[in-house]
Formats: C-alpha cells, sequence, structure tokens
C-alpha cells in the first residue's frame, strides 16, 4: 500500500515535470504530421542518369542528359471538402544530381483527409522580380538570367548527334507575356486514393517525373531544328507546354 | 530567494533580447547615410528604404563593393570604373562601356542616379530588382566577366571582409543575399536632388533661375515633358526617338520581349546632371547637347514603332529655344552629388 503511493506520487511527479516541460517546448504529445513528396525522375520507363546513358525520344532522336534541375513551388493541398491548404513559402529546386534535393517532407499540412495536389513548375512571377533570396532562390544556384533577370525555371543540358552543334540547351523560363512559361499542374490521385494526413500518420505522395515529355505532347522536338534555347521566347513556350501537359504523375501514395 | 531567482532570469532574458536586438539595426544609428531621405518633389519610391534599412556599415560595405576591382575577372575594373561619380556615375569620354581586358561593350553606360524610383533597368528594363541589377554586369563577358561564386570565394577568402560582413547580418560565411543587399544599400543611396533646379522648386532661400533658364524650363516642360516627366526628368518609359530606321545594331527594348512593336525603343533616361552626362545615347553616338536637340529638331528618322511625341517630323527648335534648354539643363546639375565624399571610394 505504502509501495503504491509512494509510486503514485513518483507518477504524479512525472506527469507533473513533462506538463512543465510541454511548457517549455511545442511538441508534448505526438510528433506533427508531415507530408513527403518523392520525385523520381524517369525518361520513358528508365531511370534517369546522368552522362552516361542514352536515351530516345519519342520522335527517334537519340540523346544523353548532363544536367536537369526544374524550380516547383507554390504547393497547394485540396482536401475532400474542396477546401485547400498552401504550404508557404514552398519553393523547391529539384537537381538531377542531388538526389536529396528529389525528397521534400513538409510540415505544417493540417490534418484531413486530401483528394489532390497542385503546383507550379517554376516559379511565380512575384518572386522572380523580387530583389536576391535565399535558399533554393539563391541566384548562386545558377539558375537565374541576369541580362533579362528572373529565374530559369527548367534547365536540361546534355548530348545529342541529331543537333548541329552535337550540344542540347534547354533553359526554360519567362514569367511575361506573350512568352510566360509558367506553369501549374495538378497530377491527379491514384483513383479512388485519397491522402490522409492525422497525427503520427505522415504520408508519403511517389510521383513520377518524364522527361520524355519535355519534348513530345501538343509540339514534337526535333533536335536538329531546335537544341539551344537560352532565352524567353517562343521556343520555350513550347517545351513548357509540353512538360505541363503530363511530365509529372502521381505513381502512388504511400498511406503512413 | 525565489524572487531573487525569477528576477535575475528576467534579467538575464532581457539582456539577451537587447543583445539580439542589436546586431542588425543598431549599428551606427545617426550615422549619416545618403539618400536616406526622401526629397519631398520626387514620386514615391520603388526601392523605398524599409526595403533594405540603410546603415552606416552596411553602406560602407557596399561601397567598399561598388569600387572594387577584384568583382571582375582579371581584377581590372570595378562597377565604378564605368560609374564615375565626377560626372554622375556616368562613364565620361566613353561611346561604350569598357570591360575586362579592354572589351568593348555595345551600349553607353548609364548615369546611376536616383534608383530607388526604377522597377526596370538599363537601356532595354532587362534587370528588374535594384538588389539583382549587378548579377548582369558581374556576370557580362564584355563588362567584368565573372561569376556570383568566385566573387563570394574571393570575399570570404579576404582578410577583412568576411569581419565586416559579419558585423551587419552575424557570422557565418558571406553568402550571395549579403553580398547583393550591402551593395544595395550603395546603389539606392545614389540620389541626386540638390541641382539649382531643385533648389527653386522646393522654395529654398537664395535659389533663382536667370530668365534664359526659365524660358528653358518652360520649353521643357512643353516639348519634352511627355517623357521627361516628373521632377526625376523621366517617365521610365520605352521609346523609339528616331536614331535609326531598322535598328539592326541594336533592338533596345525588343532585345527583352521579342515584340516588333518594342523595336529601336529605349528607356527615356533621366534629364537630370545630362549637362555631365555625355555622350548621349544608347550608342553614345551624340557628343554634344547641341546634337541632341539638332536632332529632335531635324535628325529624326521615320520607322514603324517611332514615337508618336515624334511624329511627323520631331520637334521644331528655334536657336533662341535650343539655347534656353540648354541652359535650363544645366540648372539640373547637381554639385553636392557628386562631390559627395561619402559616396567616393575610401583609402
Amino acid at each position: 500500500m505504502k509501495r503504491f503511493s509512494i509510486s503514485a506520487l513518483f507518477c504524479t511527479l512525472t506527469l507533473a515535470t513533462l506538463a512543465l516541460a510541454g511548457c517549455k517546448k511545442d511538441e508534448v504529445v505526438a510528433a506533427p504530421p508531415t507530408v513527403s513528396l518523392e520525385f523520381e525522375q524517369t525518361v520513358g520507363a528508365d531511370l534517369l542518369v546522368l552522362d552516361t546513358k542514352t536515351y530516345t525520344t519519342l520522335a527517334g532522336d537519340q540523346f544523353r542528359i548532363s544536367i536537369f534541375r526544374q524550380y516547383i513551388s507554390n504547393i497547394v493541398f485540396t482536401k475532400t471538402d474542396g477546401s485547400t491548404y498552401a504550404v508557404p513559402d514552398s519553393y523547391y529546386l529539384l537537381d538531377a544530381a542531388k538526389p536529396d534535393s528529389r525528397h521534400l517532407t513538409l510540415t505544417g499540412v493540417p490534418a484531413g483527409d486530401y483528394k489532390g495536389i497542385t503546383f507550379t513548375i517554376g516559379v511565380d512571377s512575384v518572386h522572380n522580380v523580387s530583389g536576391v533570396q535565399k535558399g533554393a532562390l539563391d541566384p548562386n544556384n545558377n539558375m537565374f538570367w541576369t541580362w533579362n533577370s528572373g529565374y530559369i525555371f527548367t534547365k536540361l543540358e546534355g548530348y545529342s548527334a541529331q543537333s548541329t552543334t552535337s550540344a542540347l540547351t534547354f533553359h526554360i523560363g519567362g514569367f511575361k507575356a506573350p512568352n510566360n512559361t509558367i506553369r501549374t499542374v495538378s497530377p491527379a490521385f491514384p483513383s479512388g486514393m485519397t491522402l490522409l494526413v492525422r497525427a503520427d500518420h505522415s504520408p508519403e505522395i511517389h510521383l513520377n517525373v518524364d522527361l520524355l515529355k519535355l519534348f513530345s505532347g501538343p509540339s514534337t522536338i526535333r533536335f536538329a531544328t531546335l537544341s539551344d534555347v537560352q532565352s524567353p521566347g517562343s521556343n520555350a513556350v513550347k517545351v513548357a507546354n509540353n512538360y505541363a501537359a503530363g511530365m509529372y504523375s502521381v505513381e502512388h501514395i504511400h498511406a503512413n | 530567494m525565489r524572487r531573487t531567482l525569477v528576477a535575475s532570469l528576467a534579467c538575464g532574458l532581457a539582456g539577451l533580447l537587447l543583445a539580439g536586438c542589436g546586431l542588425g539595426d543598431v549599428v551606427e544609428p545617426d550615422a549619416p547615410v545618403p539618400g536616406t531621405t526622401l526629397p519631398a518633389n520626387f514620386p514615391a519610391p520603388v526601392y523605398a528604404p524599409d526595403a533594405n534599412p540603410p546603415t552606416a556599415a552596411a553602406f560602407g560595405l557596399g561601397r567598399s563593393l561598388f569600387y572594387d576591382v577584384r568583382l571582375s575577372r582579371d581584377g581590372s575594373v570595378s562597377c565604378g570604373s564605368c560609374h564615375q561619380q565626377f560626372v554622375a556615375f556616368a562613364n565620361a569620354d566613353h561611346r561604350l562601356s569598357h570591360g575586362v581586358a579592354n572589351r568593348l561593350g555595345t551600349r553607353n553606360a548609364p548615369a546611376l542616379q536616383n534608383l530607388r524610383w526604377k522597377s526596370e533597368f538599363f537601356w532595354d528594363g532587362g534587370p528588374k530588382n535594384l538588389e539583382t541589377l549587378p548579377l548582369a554586369p558581374l556576370t557580362n563577358p564584355l563588362e567584368m566577366d565573372e561569376t556570383l561564386p568566385r566573387v563570394l570565394a574571393r570575399l570570404n577568402a579576404d582578410a577583412d571582409y568576411p569581419r565586416r560582413f559579419a558585423a551587419v547580418y552575424g557570422a557565418g560565411p558571406i553568402d550571395s543575399y549579403q553580398f547583393l543587399r550591402a551593395l544595395a544599400q550603395y546603389t539606392a543611396a545614389l540620389t541626386s536632388a540638390n541641382s539649382r533646379y531643385d533648389k527653386v522648386v522646393r522654395g529654398e532661400a537664395g535659389a533663382v533661375l536667370t530668365a534664359g533658364e526659365g524660358r528653358g524650363r518652360v520649353l521643357v516642360a512643353q516639348k519634352c515633358a511627355s517623357c521627361h516627366a516628373t521632377d526625376l526628368f523621366t517617365d521610365e518609359t520605352y521609346r523609339n526617338n528616331g536614331l535609326s530606321a531598322t535598328f539592326e545594331a541594336d533592338s533596345g527594348r525588343a532585345h527583352i520581349t521579342r515584340r516588333t512593336t518594342d523595336v529601336g525603343r529605349f528607356k527615356v533616361p533621366s534629364l537630370r546632371n545630362v549637362a555631365l552626362t555625355a555622350p548621349y545615347m544608347h550608342d553614345g553616338r551624340f557628343a554634344t547637347l547641341a546634337q541632341v536637340l539638332a536632332h529632335y529638331d531635324h535628325g529624326v528618322v521615320a520607322s514603324p514603332t517611332l514615337d508618336p511625341a515624334l511624329r511627323p517630323a520631331g520637334i521644331p527648335l528655334t536657336a533662341t529655344e535650343e539655347a534656353d534648354i540648354i541652359a535650363f539643363l544645366h540648372t539640373l546639375t547637381d554639385d553636392s552629388f557628386i562631390h559627395d565624399v561619402r559616396l567616393a571610394a575610401q583609402p
């Protein structure tokens, strides 16, 4: 009996200590939920391998890729009731050469049932003119045009025998009409699939990023006639229209 | 006992808070940073002072960077090489800008003044923010031909810069954010608003215009102010002022927008300090103000994008009118700006 009282007292003290600790730190009970985004870059059915692997476009041009970087930003989740949650300050540079850059962990997504995700491929116009910025938008990331300032949204460099110079240089950007290349996409979740965000329940969305879609879609790009895009313009718009039409797809969702 | 503990804790916390606040804002708060006071006769600035609150330490850092030749690939040119204070930060005696290894640029280096009031820069409006603007001359092969990573590496390896940056921005390596924000402290400070004209407009004691200057002021308001508007003497638009029929050498604004309607259009420059900033036009083709006025009087070349204000045949001017206009333009010279030692390279 006495023993019990002591352990009860100990228990009370422990709880009190925990409660006090809770006042000082924000997290008390459970870790807040996170949502992870995993971007898998492929070229058609093949995984993207830089430099060494040769791929073929749907139109039959052969090519290799040495650099592939792409901004995604302004991530928005849509609940099953139609309401939305915009992830604040969501600017990310997905770099084929940096596996970590293709795994995003988002904190602060409110608990709920979600039916969709929307994001921008590129950087919104405000952030193209907002002065020097940090993080993914640091101009030191070599994704910023200086003479006609604004971000390069998608950068692909490589080689193709079909290119007249043998080089491929696709720097896609531009945020002003008529050559605006900002594109917003909403790759559909697998049919019937809902993203459940709960305390202690951190789902993961796997997205496929198919680089072949840069060169096919509304416009077929043949490297013999177009292999060098380094400024905003109609050629950049062609490529952006292509990749907005199906480059990103949701492959599957891990419930937890 | 308990009360003492709480009190001393509170004291300690307050001390920490104060120390935390001290880092960014309390560096010599009263030291005069040029351009901090906005001129009463100017419109609201685009790059407001609170966007990058001026401090003496950050301004001094920006000034050091502006005059530092180590921003160029071969250490031969600084920002100040092509933007010289004694001619309102334009380039004296050079039709076109000169870069590393004596490479010749393609346009006349413009005066740097009142940059706070601009939302687009250069003759074609390519750069769109005062903070990111320096990246263009820094990386242009005909100008400084350098890269941002190399400049940052050089600054971080310097004996002095890391300490000075840390004093302003806190410990850590100098990054692009700090570098460009510091440089913007200096370029934003380049305010020219103390010409004799300004003093007259603001009703300051003893400031008057002569009869000829007064007539010139009226003529400029009548014949030039559709482009050289407000007390900034530019409306910041892009105009084709009839220098060419085809603009094959330089399409101007169309270089940025790719629109045929923008071929031959260039940013309207300010008339401030214009008596100092020869040669004139984007290609520096005119050596004197008289040649400029002669162009508007009888040299304008027709083309599809020629500005409506210059149709059908430029701006007819008599010899007396030209003399009066030139007399007025000289009243826009701001001696205190070009002699402000705070803007000069420091020993």
